[in-house]
């Protein structure tokens, strides 16, 4: 998909409603919830992740750093980990978000993906980083849930995008 | 109308993304260091999880449905297996019922000796059955909820099992769910004796596998493949005589000092679906207070700060 079709269109884009943000990251938290195991659980996409970073880069003003970190802390409670573990980690990627939502509003989903695996990778490390220190050891792979959360992106980025645009056919 | 202005940047709109990083950064490294070192914000974690458990348990939804699915198409299409299976269970409890005839007198036996040599009697646990809602989700950890919190009075460090053997621990309760660390989580350790010998050892979880491990057994001790081992009860949080594990390799390498035993858990650890918590236990005897120097007095002050 070229860059002009993305560009081009958010003009025509009803404003996103508080509700859909909400529901989402709601929606992601439950996906997160679903009962993963084995092998599953270190090839699940960290759903949240993925939600929040696409909120942080397409609507930097709303949902940014703070938001992001609140929700780190109620993924904490849901998953029993120490407090502030998924909460630092989910800052960061709401930094990397903010900070490059201007460069990543102007490139296609390809384009798009490669940044974002960056940012996925640094949201995984600094979480897999906080464990390492705290208790020694490292899985490996751990880090296999970055590719997949990287996988999602396109899919999901196109699935809001129809979602926004159906929104406005309606009216 | 409110994506538009988006574009006027010069518009005052509070602290710079890096100002609000470090921030956020700061606090999560702030909350992650009480919470690891002193557990403050137990209370915090309960009412939040208020917030977040019909989430959780919408997410349980699934798989229980698909346990409950299964469940039917068994009933449906292996009637010849159940069948055996039912046959199966009705000849294990015969014999089991003829063991339990024996335990009846053997305790009988037990406590008049107990009381002719004037030893206190161990006193029996009540037990209440609780249900996995859903097993770990965090690859680093051996942990499972359970659905039974402080609403049915469970406690930190009771002690959980199947119906073979030791599952773990409760180590963190909420209003209605409360956490279980698996023996195999990394360095958890039970205080064990080899059934066959009586040997005292201590067995600690593996962590990745669903293993176990013994860690400071001298080379020459005696210790074989299939010996059982079960808790000791010598620290007083497990019960005695209950089966821990069974050792299922011996390295003996005369270039290590210690031997490397793995063992593997005798109760399904990461099988079954319902699991018992054992309450009432009783407490032993305080350790008797050795001659305190500095550092005890700084040690307590810390704890009396915790409580």
């Amino acid at each position: 998909m070229p860059s002009t079709a993305i560009h081009g269109k958010a003009e025509i884009q009803r404003p996103v409603s508080n509700t859909l943000i909400g529901l989402s990251v709601l929606a992601a938290l439950f996906l997160n919830g679903l009962p993963w195991g084995g092998i599953w659980l270190m090839l699940r996409p960290d759903f949240v992740a993925v939600v929040l970073l696409y909120w942080c880069m397409h609507k930097p003003w709303r949902v940014g750093i703070g938001l992001s970190w609140g929700v780190g802390i109620l993924a904490d409670v849901a998953d029993a980990s120490l407090f502030g573990q998924h909460a630092l980690a989910y800052a960061v990627l709401a930094f990397g978000g903010v900070v490059l939502s201007h460069r990543l509003r102007m490139f296609d989903l390809r384009q798009q993906t490669t940044q974002v695996s960056g940012i996925f990778a640094l949201t995984y490390a600094v979480y897999a980083l906080v464990h390492w220190q705290l208790n020694g050891s490292v899985v490996w792979p751990y880090f296999l849930g970055c590719l997949t959360s990287t996988l999602l992106w396109t899919p999901l980025s196109i699935m809001f995008l129809a979602m926004r645009q159906k929104r406005v056919d309606r009216e | 109308m409110i994506d538009n202005t988006q574009s006027f940047r010069f518009f005052n709109r509070g602290p710079s993304p890096a100002v609000r990083l470090v921030f956020f950064a700061a606090l999560s490294l702030l909350l992650l260091f009480i919470d690891a070192r002193y557990r403050y914000l137990e209370s915090t974690r309960s009412a939040l999880s208020v917030l977040i458990s019909p989430v959780q348990r919408l997410a349980a939804w699934p798989g229980a449905l698909w346990q409950h699915a299964g469940d039917f198409f068994i009933t449906q299409s292996r009637q010849r297996s159940l069948i055996k299976e039912n046959d199966d269970l009705q000849r294990q409890h015969q014999g089991d019922a003829a063991q339990l005839l024996q335990l009846q007198s053997m305790q009988l036996e037990n406590r008049q000796l107990r009381n002719l040599v004037a030893l206190p009697i161990r006193s029996e646990f009540t037990t209440q059955l609780a249900e996995i809602v859903y097993a770990e989700r965090d690859v680093f950890r051996r942990r499972v909820l359970v659905n039974k919190g402080a609403d049915t009075r469970v406690l930190i460090g009771q002690v959980v099992m199947d119906d073979t053997g030791i599952v773990g621990q409760i180590t963190r309760v909420y209003p209605w769910l409360s956490e279980v660390t698996l023996i195999t989580e990394k360095d958890h350790a039970v205080p064990v004796q080899v059934l066959r010998n009586g040997l005292r050892t201590i067995v600690f979880g593996a962590g990745d596998t669903s293993q176990l491990s013994l860690r400071y057994m001298p080379v020459n001790a005696d210790i074989q493949n299939d010996d059982i081992l079960a808790t000791s009860g010598i620290d007083g949080i497990y019960p005695p005589g209950i089966p821990v594990a069974r050792v299922i390799k011996i390295e003996r390498d005369a270039a290590y000092p210690f031997a490397r035993v793995t063992c593997l858990p005798i109760a399904g650890v990461d099988k079954h679906r319902h699991l018992l918590i054992l309450s009432d236990l009783p407490k032993p005897p305080e350790r008797p207070v050795e001659k305190s120097t500095a550092t005890d007095i700084d040690k307590r002050a810390k704890t009396r700060r915790k409580n």
